[in-house]
């Protein structure tokens, strides 16, 4: 689950790569690599920190309207594995 | 173009990055992939290493595999780590234990950038001494107990899979849960000493069947680097994975003098992409060595074109292939479907090795009575009393 009200940020302990296909993910807590497979999701999860909360982070990145659904659902996963998590207003 | 076919055209830095730090080892296991045993003089030494580490931070390497050898056994192994890890580099080091102390297992457990890698090739001192040496296994146990005790969670302990251990399996992942560990099998290559042992060592075409098997009833829960996909013809169940050589593409070894090779079972001439002592160090190597685009290129099927288990297997491993005198654009030695034999029965002597560290064996020799000397020149009388 995301609330796309909230302030958002990449985890710490999360290192981004950017790739011609989007970004390597490397979480050093889990050990485990996975990929961001557009380079505009990369730049949303590199800019959650920059931004009063998701909704915003979507707008400055460009998001489609008829994309944002589809962004929300692969933030919601990336909260589930750590990758980000909400942060203090 | 699918998340895969990137893969295959290459990265701008490795995913997968080994790095053998020495050839210097204290075992000598029968099947050593890099020939192992004694130190090689040109070794990068401590301000080379730190270069490279700081290379692979530029380039975001999170993580290299650190092997050998016995990595442990450099002076300046420890400090290596800490760079690395305060350079945003992960450490991922293989080891037979020997210098896992309970004070060491303290120390790596308070880390979150490493992790270790105990090898074990038997889940018996019988199975596992037989490859590693005696002693091997209670010096590999010792260190698992000390990552234990230290709380040390998740370790890994790496099974390199042989005739002899494929019975064992379901012992190995009891002694993976007994530490807390995680269990990770790889495949033989017929690299380095392993082309010595292979006819011996590799399991059956029975026992390909039975590790198939066992992969896809423990899933994501065994570890594999990949090692097995040769294995995915034998059934309609993918094993997880990337199912690709990553060979130069996503995966490649720097070895103890520097020198960049397509893959850790790869060190011989033929996969020399350069080294990271020339200008433009690894990165250059990485990313415009001639023999790396060639291998990022599309390649053909050859003679298994016609088989419908291509895209399955994908021809299987560059490495088995070339040590047993296999061409590349063919069945790897133990294609499931049989054609690896057929091949190998009319393929041409296997490829010389270009590199070999191991120790040499002493050469008994008698002159009447006594014990032999030492060493050739050591005539004291007083030689083997110290």
């Amino acid at each position: 689950m995301i609330d796309p009200t909230r302030p958002y940020r990449r985890a710490p302990q999360v290192a981004l790569r950017p790739e011609p296909f989007g970004a390597l993910v490397y979480h050093f807590g889990t050990r485990r690599l996975s990929f961001l497979k557009t380079r505009q999701l990369a730049e949303v999860v590199a800019t959650l920190e920059d931004n009063a909360d998701v909704d915003s982070t979507l707008d400055s990145v460009g998001v489609a309207p008829d994309q944002r659904a589809a962004y929300l659902r692969a933030l919601a996963g990336l909260a589930d594995a750590g990758t980000i998590q909400p942060r203090e207003r | 173009m699918k998340l895969v076919d990137h893969f295959e055209t290459g990265l701008d830095a490795p995913i997968c990055l080994t790095w053998e730090l020495t050839y210097a080892c204290n075992l000598a296991c029968v099947h050593c992939l890099s020939s192992s045993g004694r130190r090689d003089p040109r070794e990068l030494d401590t301000a080379q290493c730190r270069a490279v580490i700081d290379e692979l931070q530029r380039m975001q390497v999170f993580y290299v595999n650190i092997g050998g050898g016995e990595p442990t056994v450099r002076s300046d192994f420890w400090e290596l780590v800490e760079y690395a890890t305060d350079h945003q580099v992960g450490v991922k080091f293989s080891t037979n234990g020997v210098r896992l102390s309970p004070e060491r297992a303290q120390w790596l457990a308070g880390s979150d950038y490493v992790d270790v890698q105990i090898s074990l090739d038997g889940a018996t001192a019988a199975v596992n001494d037989a490859v590693r040496g005696p002693g091997s296994f209670a010096t590999a146990m010792r260190a698992m107990g000390n990552l234990a005790e230290a709380g040390f969670r998740d370790f890994k302990i790496s099974v390199v899979m042989t005739r002899q251990n494929v019975d064992q399996l379901d012992d190995f992942a009891a002694i993976a849960d007994s530490f807390d560990a995680q269990l990770r099998i790889t495949r033989l290559r017929p690299s380095g000493r392993g082309a010595d042992v292979w006819d011996e060592l590799h399991p059956t075409a029975a026992q390909q069947r039975q590790l198939y098997d066992w992969l896809v009833a423990h899933g994501e829960g065994v570890l594999t680097g990949d090692s097995f996909f040769h294995l995915n013809a034998l059934g309609s169940t993918p094993l997880p994975g990337l199912n690709l050589c990553g060979a130069g593409k996503v995966v490649c070894l720097i070895d103890p003098v520097g020198d960049v090779y397509a893959c850790p079972f790869a060190i011989h001439e033929q996969f020399l992409a350069g080294t990271v002592r020339a200008p433009g160090g690894f990165t250059e190597v990485w990313r415009n060595s001639p023999l790396f685009a060639d291998l990022r290129r599309p390649t053909s099927a050859g003679t298994c074109s016609s088989c419908p288990s291509f895209d399955s297997c994908r021809g299987g491993c560059m490495a088995a292939k070339f040590f047993t005198g296999l061409p590349m654009d063919g069945p790897d030695p133990e294609c499931v479907q049989g054609h690896g034999e057929l091949a190998l029965a009319t393929a041409g002597a296997p490829p010389r090795p270009s590199a070999d560290h191991s120790r040499r064996k002493p050469v008994p020799v008698s002159i009447g009575f006594g014990r032999p000397a030492d060493r050739a020149c050591d005539t004291s009388p007083l030689a083997g009393m110290r």
